[in-house]
């Protein structure tokens, strides 16, 4: 059986008059990658930024490998490593210094961080882009640069939040395979994204989280499994109506009972139905 | 220590980027202090039987070794609310001495580089002065009050928009009150005790002594030791506070 790596109890913040988490819990296994999954401002940053030790929380607990995160909070911080959803990168500096300095801070030898510098621009392809200032950086570089930063301390959990926001398909696509890789080296990983086919993609179990609570946690397969294998949208005048079926022969049904007239399409249920369908119960 | 070279390491690599708009920037300031005060206005004055740009030299350099030590807000503010890099400090697993000591060291980097540029326009002057240990302990203490002062800031402020205030209203009018430009001994009674209590005023005074009549008063260090401890006491103090 799987050692939890990370758990959380009751989590509760606010701001001012804002309650952003309403006593959220979730748990995460070793090696697992969770996703958070909900629309803006349900609180997936928030909860980052407490486990990272970035935000003090109101009440709750947290756990890291069975160690209370906040009575060994210098020791939890060594065995995170944080990807924050805007570029924190020193732009004047270059890829290799940028890693110098987070090696620094999480006092590497000299000699261990110039092995590490190597290994991760192999592993990003980024070996002819060290000395590379960040500003001349792509965007989707830089989404790699940082990612590597936060792997330089070889960290037990690696939290991503929204990894790929603003990117293009082909670059997001890449990074999936890159964060699949990452987990498969044995990291635990905690994601947030409000992309439903990251969380399909990359996902081992999903949180669909709204208004600092948490709904829902299951497989992307299990939540797809509750709707149904198969999809008719069927465009009304004014709205988009889904069914959904488990049976391909009642699907084709639906479809040509609407076909004369409308608008209509068959698909396989996604994630997104899933998610939607708790969006609907949630507003 | 090493979270510590860090966070000194990273203002170091900076300044090394920007060496010589740094440079530049640095010299501009005394450079026209010396000529429009020291060789301007100031030809034909002198004070206690040493001319005026004797007298304003000194000042000069404790005024921009303020300036230059307090001026880390900016970089700490551009890495805080623009950049967002003191997220990486703070998620990283360095205390916050660790952290205050490499921004208030490399504060007292940016004070001496410019204490060196001007002694070297002194120099180019033909000013003469007496230089010793003392003479750069006092430069160091003082750099180390207005570093920690600009750090505190930095943390307090809610916006970078807020950094401007602080500076006009504390640090402008101490470079123009502190000793810099005229002796404090005859400003009016009411407000003589308070300008010469300020560590600007200190430092100007203590440094003048040492570098045109080779003597100080170990009372001055002494006193600019404890406002230097309390002001990295504070600068430490806000750190916590920036949390949220």
């Amino acid at each position: 059986m799987s050692k939890i790596a990370l758990k959380v109890e009751n989590l509760v913040k606010k701001y001012s008059s804002v309650v952003a988490l309403k006593g959220i819990s979730f748990e995460i296994k070793e090696k697992e990658l969770f996703a958070l999954l909900g629309p803006n401002g349900a609180g997936k940053t928030t909860t980052i930024r407490i486990i990272a030790g970035l935000t003090n929380p109101d009440s709750g607990k947290i756990y890291l490998f069975e160690k209370n995160l906040y009575n060994n909070l210098i020791w939890s911080k060594s065995q995170i490593g944080i990807v924050p959803q805007h570029i924190n990168l020193d732009m004047e500096l270059t890829v290799e210094e940028n890693l110098l300095i987070h090696g620094l801070l999480y006092k590497l030898s000299l000699s261990l961080i110039k092995k590490r510098i190597s290994e991760l621009l192999e592993l990003a392809d980024l070996k002819e882009r060290k000395n590379s200032k960040i500003k001349e950086l792509s965007g989707g570089l830089k989404r790699r640069v940082l990612i590597i930063r936060a792997l330089m301390h070889k960290p037990k959990l690696l939290l991503l939040d929204e990894p790929t926001v603003g990117l293009d398909p082909y670059i997001r696509r890449k990074i999936w395979s890159f964060i699949k890789n990452i987990q498969a080296n044995g990291t635990t990983i905690l994601l947030t994204t409000h992309y439903m086919e990251e969380a399909e993609y990359l996902a081992d179990r999903v949180a669909f989280i709204f208004s600092g609570e948490i709904k829902a946690i299951n497989t992307p397969k299990d939540f797809i499994k509750q709707l149904g294998n198969y999809a008719v949208d069927v465009y009304l005048s004014d709205k988009l109506k889904t069914s959904y079926f488990k049976e391909k022969k009642e699907a084709e049904k639906e479809l040509l009972k609407y076909s004369k007239n409308h608008f209509v399409s068959l698909r396989r249920v996604t994630l997104e139905d899933a998610f939607l369908k708790y969006v609907e119960k949630n507003l | 220590m090493k979270g510590f070279f860090a966070t000194y390491l990273r203002e170091f690599l900076l300044l090394k980027k920007r060496f010589i708009r740094v440079l530049i920037s640095f010299s501009i300031n005394p450079l026209l202090y010396i000529f429009a005060f020291g060789i301007g206005l100031g030809k034909n004055i002198t004070i206690g039987g040493k001319s005026y740009l004797e007298f304003l030299i000194p000042g000069l350099i404790s005024a921009t070794s303020m300036m230059q030590a307090f001026a880390i807000n900016v970089e700490i503010n551009i890495a805080r609310f623009y950049l967002k890099i003191f997220e990486e400090f703070q998620s990283s697993p360095i205390s916050n001495l660790s952290y205050a000591l490499g921004e208030v060291l490399s504060g007292v980097t940016r004070a001496f580089l410019a204490t060196f540029i001007i002694l070297v326009i002194s120099f180019l002057a033909g000013v003469k002065f007496y230089l010793n240990f003392y003479f750069f302990l006092t430069v160091f203490l003082n750099a180390f009050v207005f570093a920690s002062l600009g750090l505190a800031s930095a943390m307090l402020i809610k916006s970078h928009a807020d950094q401007a205030l602080v500076t006009n209203f504390i640090i402008t009018p101490m470079m123009f009150l502190g000793g810099t430009f005229f002796p404090t001994e005859n400003l009016p009674f009411f407000i003589k005790p308070v300008i010469e209590a300020l560590p600007l005023t200190i430092t100007s005074h203590t440094l003048r002594s040492i570098a045109l009549y080779n003597s100080f008063k170990y009372s001055s260090l002494f006193i600019l030791l404890v406002i230097a401890i309390i002001s990295f006491m504070i600068a430490l103090y806000s750190i916590k506070g920036a949390k949220n």
